[in-house]
């Protein structure tokens, strides 16, 4: 998948689960410290990137910090 | 023989401040004598345990025996090629994982003695092999070493009561030596958080733990003695002093380990976060005893809500959060004690935050209806502070006294 693809697929999905469209105008948005995602928002996600990336994160590799904002979202999903 | 609990009093820092005087000198010249944090380790681990501590340090030695061949166990069948991987398995290994304490912690349910089992620092260390198992299962860990393993279970600054640390955070602190810039920043940061522990612990802990928290229980118990509920001023007054005792107390302790920590060029995570500033209970549970928080929330509730969500076993996603919460704060009230007031303690919490969801979701469809200014936030912060207080006050335990004896 090229970059775009990716940003579209992710960036739709966290409209999605926030309601909101703040994620799609701020990449570097703080999703947790805005409270825009929570820990069940980020189950939600995580089970999204499965179903729409086929990537395969366990609970245990999910640090907070890492997966913060859109940006370092996407670019979690294109490492994998 | 001579027998020193972590960090009771003055005196004991002396003696680690001196052990440490090697392992200091150490890390500044970009060395690290693992031999030796050992040795210091260990001994400090026996002044724990000896003396008429010895039954628990029996109960340590067989502890980590017992988990030992349980992690170990686990991590060959999970690692081996072709491994089937069962969740019956690792659902085996995290129940084994968790017995001890659970026996621990039921005994006094059914009889008079405290379990044998149990030891200063068991509940940490539960912790600590757990979340290693479920790492193993989601394959974060790889592999099994015996001298990593017992270093991060038996890591003397945070055994007695955490911060809870995390398997791979930890060994690859170990593993590498701080540069020296790197360690000049630990070191003052240490030095400062032990002056704050001082502070925190031996004055603010004790003004309000040993002096004002008595003189409130004695007039609650007086004030209340014919009125409704027994309510009374005094009441009032046990709730904020207790309060501040258990924060200052824990927050002290927790500093402490932290900076021993740090002496020791391992960066253990912070406990406390200025938990009375929180504006809603949700920011309370990430600014409290934050290493337990995490822990709760990322190997309790996450993983459940998780589980419920990929096999679609219940259809609200609002439902599964909600019971969600209530395992994760049932467990942790349960955890203290099998009291009422630390189960009430633990529902509440549940409740609590809950409730939090549900405002922020009626917020979020009633956008603009509501004022958010300067006043809205210290009053959410000024709400959120009483009702954490309160829920303090189910948890000392005072109202039982109050009302059942």
């Amino acid at each position: 998948m090229n970059h775009e693809d990716v940003k579209n697929g992710v960036v739709e999905i966290l409209v999605d689960l926030t309601g909101s469209d703040e994620v799609r105008d701020n990449l570097d948005l703080d999703l947790f410290d805005t409270g825009l995602l929570d820990s069940m928002g980020t189950v939600q996600l995580l089970l999204e990137l499965q179903s729409q990336f086929g990537i395969d994160v366990p609970v245990s590799e999910f640090v907070r910090d890492e997966w913060s904002t859109p940006n370092k979202i996407i670019a979690k999903v294109e490492s994998m | 023989m001579l027998n020193l609990q972590p960090y009771e009093n003055p005196m004991y820092f002396v003696y680690l401040l001196i052990g440490l005087i090697p392992v200091i000198i150490g890390l500044f010249n970009g060395k690290r004598f693992r031999w030796y944090e050992s040795l210091f380790s260990l001994v400090f681990i026996i002044l724990i345990f000896d003396a008429d501590k010895w039954p628990q340090g029996q109960a340590l030695i067989a502890y980590v025996l017992y988990n030992t061949l349980l992690v170990w166990g686990y991590t060959r069948y999970r690692t081996k090629p072709d491994s089937p991987n069962k969740g019956w398995v690792f659902t085996l290994a995290v129940i084994l994982g968790v017995a001890p304490l659970t026996i621990v912690k039921f005994t006094p349910l059914l009889s008079k003695n405290p379990s044998i089992l149990g030891f200063l620092g068991i509940s940490y260390l539960t912790f600590k092999v757990v979340g290693m198992i479920m790492e193993t299962r989601d394959g974060s860990i790889k592999e099994f070493n015996l001298i990593k393993f017992w270093q991060f279970l038996l890591f003397f600054p945070t055994i007695s009561s955490g911060p809870i640390d995390r398997y791979r955070r930890f060994i690859s602190d170990y593993d590498t030596v701080p540069d020296r810039e790197k360690y000049t920043e630990l070191f003052s940061k240490a030095v400062h958080y032990l002056m704050l522990g001082f502070f925190y612990k031996f004055i603010l802990g004790y003004l309000f733990g040993t002096i004002m928290y008595p003189y409130m229980q004695h007039l609650a118990l007086v004030a209340g003695q014919h009125t409704f509920l027994h309510l009374s001023w005094g009441l009032v007054g046990v709730m904020y002093s207790y309060s501040g005792y258990l924060f200052f107390d824990f927050a002290g302790y927790s500093l402490f380990a932290v900076a021993i920590s740090y002496f020791m060029g391992i960066e253990t995570p912070m406990n406390f976060n200025q938990p009375f500033k929180a504006y809603n209970i949700k920011d309370f549970w990430n600014r409290w005893h934050m290493t337990l928080s995490f822990w709760f929330r990322d190997y309790i509730y996450m993983r459940f809500v998780f589980f419920m969500m990929k096999h679609k076993v219940v259809k609200s996603r609002v439902a599964t959060a909600a019971i969600g919460y209530f395992l994760l704060f049932g467990i942790m009230g349960v955890w203290h004690g099998e009291t009422w007031f630390y189960i009430v303690y633990g529902l509440f919490h549940a409740v609590l935050i809950n409730l939090t969801d549900m405002w922020i979701r009626f917020k979020k469809k009633h956008k603009g209806m509501f004022p958010s200014n300067k006043f809205t936030y210290y009053f959410s912060v000024f709400l959120t502070f009483n009702t954490v207080c309160f829920s303090f006050l189910i948890f000392s335990g005072f109202l039982d006294r109050l009302w059942f004896h």
